[in-house]
């Protein structure tokens, strides 16, 4: 019984994430990550994704605070910012969202302000779903690992 | 007054003359010519014509002719002409009287024409004989002839008028010759002659100028024909090519498909299956091969290669193949090959392969539910019966000694008709025989089997399928190879095909090598020892040829008796002797049907406990066909160690043994990934410095460079990072983000590099002793850029500030190791 489980929650984990490849939300560099993984880093993955998502939050509140700012002129530090952001998502394959942020780029090189508001606006979308379903798929690796370790005494 | 005249008297000889009587003229001629003196004194009024002739003279006061009349004494045919002598000059148109009056006298001439003509015709003395004819034509209708016989008319005639002066009188010349002119040979011969010529040479011209467009209009055609010809065979290969390519891709597709999924974590099983897919694919591809290869060999365009090869290999190959089959018919499948064949010979593997194939095909799909496939390869010079007979077991084949037990056909009539079975210095030649026990071909049938597209029945194709080609392809293949392919069959009982080739000789492959490439390794078994248990001698061979090739050497025994009795007799302790596996083939294990065999069985494993304590020898299954309940039951009752699965392969062999015998587990997992032992090789146990101010960044590239088994340290800045990189430092490497605020990576190399440089200089100079500085004479900490926007990482720029190689973020592994390569080939 919980054998048939384990088996059907990585189908679902699965599903998700062919699903999030063909949504071009995610790229191989996420299945590099994966192959980081092993006895010696067991949680490598999760690790690296939490510290994405505390970095990136920070960068987003600043982003937003430099922008609502009416007075704001200073674009090259956003400039930094965004940069950031780029890089981290690329380490860990977060495709759309460094698309979003390459436009953003753009956006602040040409100091046009309402581009940039738009810009975040849509980072901020997609940084949400992306969370969203991390978290989806920790919870289902979670549960996972709950379900196989009742095998565990049965194999060799 | 008398005249001189002469005149003649037409019928007058000189003696018949008489006194003339009284007349009242006379004229008497007083004066002659000497010629004519015999008329002299003689009346000229005498003769009639002549009368007539003077009293017409004296009358007219011309020139008077007579007719023509035989003259005095010559009696020659001539005329006279007489002219009047006046007295006094008379006007000219004197009436007749007045010169009748004044008349004195006449003169007179004779022409005696014939002597006259001739005396002509001596002057004009010619060649040809000339007939003339003069004839006084006064009457036109009665011609006098004067002079020349009588007309023979001889042709052409030439008409010359004499004018004597008398016009009223008139004659004529005839002249002809004599005899007809000839025919003018030589003209008309000559003119016949040119035009026969002429004909002729026109006749040539005409027949050449015939055949010259007779032979264009052909060409025409020859070139029309031969243009279409050109036109349908590049359509055909055109057709062949597109067909193929159309099979092709799809079919590469599975393949990359399938190497995709040997190239990730698979178990020995998975392994196999995906393998023999694989295979399989490769196959279906080599199929087309096959049907393009007719086409080929019809416009003779094949070639052979010779590279080396490993003969046994193949056959493995050809085998794995075919297990499938052979299993799902319940036909015994084995591989036999002599001893004396080469390990590595030098030949096309691929077309050798591809007529074993051929041959193997054709045997197991007509050969149904009972019996076997056997194919056995010898050096033709084992044929030859030695003093002692052959000596090869599978050679010798009795009448019941065969594979599984099922009569076969002799197959020493099938290389009966071959006529070079001998191998050369340079050249070795290999005897191939595949032997079945299917329903053979009908003899009606067997002298067409070979040419193309012809099987043995028109309801072949229906019952058993195939295209018919095969066999044509094999011949023409071995044929190529320098060989003969002949065969015999029984319909009933079976067939054996076999056929001969050349090969040279190849060198040795060391084991080195051999591992290289990945090949199983047989070290690992040399010098172990083996009983096989089987009652068949011929099978129990193939099981022998297969051990020897890992080295194993092997006894024989008939049955678990012998078994029990070999075991037991043999030596004490000693090593040579120590059995470590026992191969029992099914049809010996009756543990179903025979009721001691359970007993003889624990007995032989008792007997082995106590002979060989430390290691009792595993019992293995050899079984065609075994279901997966059965399998189990014989695994969990623990009377067997492993089961194998004819038909019989080295890798199907080496799997069980290992995982049997525990033996060299490892190699599987080396044989994936192979790229990584690489990177590893270079980064493992290094210290790598990385530098980066984002903290994703960071964690991606430790783990990253982790992986390969190197040493990571993270600073977030490049401040951080030049004390670290202070010298000495333990680093071998540094992995420095560009993009950083504060100081981005350009500026924290250029200054590493002017701290690294004063140091040199220290060194250099001898203010500081190398000890101090690590042992290290100069130092240059190779610097990589990691950069996420390649096209900004600008070389000149990372070169000038001191970097050594820029890499992109995140990590590509193919890019990673050539950076790293770079720097670490020589150490």
């Amino acid at each position: 019984m919980l054998g048939f489980g384990v088996e059907r929650l990585r189908a679902d984990m699965n599903r998700l994430l062919a699903l999030l490849f063909h949504q071009g939300v995610l790229d191989e560099q996420f299945l590099q990550l994966q192959q980081l993984q092993d006895e010696t880093s067991p949680n490598f993955v999760s690790e690296v994704v939490n510290i994405y998502f505390h970095e990136s939050e920070k960068l987003l509140r600043n982003l937003r605070g430099l922008l609502l700012d009416r007075e704001f002129s200073d674009y090259k530090k956003m400039g930094i910012h965004i940069n950031q952001f780029m890089g981290s998502s690329s380490s860990i394959g977060a495709k759309r969202i460094r698309n979003i942020c390459v436009a953003f780029r753009a956006a602040s090189e040409q100091n046009n302000r309402a581009g940039c508001l738009r810009a975040l606006e849509l980072l901020e979308h997609e940084y949400c779903y992306l969370k969203n379903k991390f978290h989806e798929l920790f919870q289902m690796e979670q549960q996972r690992l709950l379900a196989a370790g009742a095998r565990y005494p049965v194999q060799n | 007054m008398e005249t001189e005249d002469q005149t003649l008297v037409q019928d007058c000889t000189t003696e018949n003359l008489e006194p003339s009587p009284v007349q009242d003229e006379y004229a008497p001629v007083i004066f002659s010519q000497e010629t004519v003196s015999h008329i002299v004194s003689i009346d000229m009024m005498s003769g009639k014509e002549d009368r007539g002739n003077i009293l017409r003279a004296r009358a007219s006061g011309k020139g008077v002719l007579t007719s023509p009349f035989k003259l005095l004494k010559s009696n020659h045919l001539g005329v006279v002409l007489t002219f009047a002598v006046y007295k006094t000059d008379l006007p000219l148109r004197a009436a007749p009287e007045e010169r009748i009056k004044a008349t004195v006298g006449y003169l007179g001439a004779s022409y005696d024409v014939p002597s006259l003509v001739e005396k002509l015709l001596h002057q004009l003395a010619s060649k040809q004989t000339i007939v003339v004819n003069v004839y006084d034509t006064t009457d036109a209708s009665l011609p006098i002839n004067m002079y020349g016989p009588n007309i023979t008319d001889t042709g052409l005639l030439h008409i010359s008028n004499l004018d004597f002066g008398d016009p009223a009188r008139k004659h004529e010349m005839h002249c002809r010759f004599k005899q007809r002119p000839p025919l003018p040979w030589t003209a008309i011969l000559a003119s016949v002659g040119i035009l026969v010529i002429t004909l002729l040479l026109g006749h040539i011209f005409h027949a050449a100028v015939n055949r010259i467009a007779k032979v264009e209009d052909d060409f025409r055609k020859m070139e029309d024909l031969k243009s279409r010809a050109e036109a349908a065979d590049r359509a055909k290969s055109q057709f062949l090519a597109t067909v193929s390519h159309e099979i092709r891709t799809p079919m590469n597709g599975v393949l990359g498909m399938l190497q995709m999924l040997m190239d990730t974590d698979l178990d020995a099983n998975q392994q196999d299956y995906a393998q023999t897919a694989h295979d399989s694919g490769k196959d279906l591809i080599s199929l087309i091969n096959e049907v393009l290869d007719q086409a080929k060999i019809e416009s003779g365009r094949l070639e052979l290669e010779t590279v080396p090869f490993n003969l046994r290999t193949i056959l493995d190959n050809v085998l794995s193949l075919f297990s499938g089959k052979s299993c799902e018919k319940g036909i015994e499948l084995a591989v036999y090959v002599s001893y004396q064949v080469p390990e590595v010979i030098i030949g096309d593997p691929g077309r050798f392969r591809q007529t074993i194939t051929n041959l193997v095909g054709n045997s197991i799909k007509f050969t149904n539910d009972k019996g076997h496939v056997f194919v056995s390869v010898h050096v033709v010079d084992e044929l030859w019966v030695g003093p002692l007979g052959v000596g090869d077991e599978v050679l010798r084949q009795g009448p019941s000694n065969t594979l599984s037990g099922f009569p076969v056909v002799n197959r020493w009539k099938s290389w009966e008709n071959f006529k070079i079975l001998n191998s050369t210095e340079e050249k070795i030649r290999l005897l191939v025989t595949v032997e079945d026990t299917g329903v053979g071909i009908p003899l009606d049938a067997q002298s067409r089997i070979f040419t193309p597209f012809m099987q043995a029945d028109s309801s072949t194709s229906r019952t058993y399928g195939g295209t018919g080609i095969g066999l044509s392809v094999s011949n023409c293949l071995v044929n190529l190879m320098e060989g003969e392919i002949g065969f015999v069959s029984e319909p009933g009982i079976g067939s054996t095909f076999s056929f001969t080739a050349a090969f040279g000789i190849g060198e040795m492959i060391s084991q080195e090598t051999k591992w290289q490439k990945n090949e199983i390794s047989v070290s690992e078994f040399e010098g172990l020892r083996a009983l096989v248990v089987d009652g068949r001698t011929i099978r129990a061979e193939v099981v022998r040829y297969h051990l020897r090739r890992l080295g194993i050497s092997v006894d024989v025994a008939f049955s678990l008796e012998y078994a029990c009795s070999y075991i037991s007799s043999s030596c004490n302790g000693s090593e040579s002797a120590h059995v470590a596996m026992v191969l029992v083939d099914r049809d010996s294990w009756s543990i179903e049907t025979d009721p001691t065999f359970h007993n003889l069985l624990e007995e032989f494993r008792e007997l082995s406990r106590t002979k060989y304590p430390e290691c009792p020898p595993k019992i293995f299954l050899l079984s065609k066909t075994l279901s997966s309940t059965e399998c189990h039951e014989l695994k969990s009752a623990a009377s067997v160690d492993g089961i194998i699965l004819k038909p019989l392969r080295l890798s199907i062999l080496v799997a069980c043994f290992q995982e049997a015998l525990g033996i060299g587990k490892k190699k599987l997992s080396l044989s994936n990934k192979r790229k990584l032992p690489t990177l590893e090789n270079l980064l493992k146990g290094k210290r790598i410095l990385v530098v980066d101010d984002n903290k994703v960044n960071r964690r991606v590239a430790e783990g990253t460079l982790k992986k390969y088994g190197a040493f990571v340290l993270c600073v977030e800045s490049g401040k951080a990072a030049i004390p670290m990189l202070e010298p000495p430092h333990n680093f071998d490497a540094c992995f420095m983000d560009l993009q950083m605020p504060e100081m981005d990576g350009f500026e924290a190399t250029r200054q590493i590099r002017e701290m690294e440089y004063k140091f040199n200089e220290k060194i250099e100079g001898g203010e500081a002793s190398r000890e101090m500085f690590g042992n290290v004479g100069s130092w240059h900490t190779p610097i990589l850029a990691m950069t996420a926007d390649l096209i900004q990482a600008n070389n000149e720029e990372c070169m000038k500030c001191g970097m050594d190689d820029y890499v992109s973020k995140p990590f590509e592994e193919e890019q990673l190791y050539s950076a790293v390569a770079r720097f670490y080939q020589s150490g």
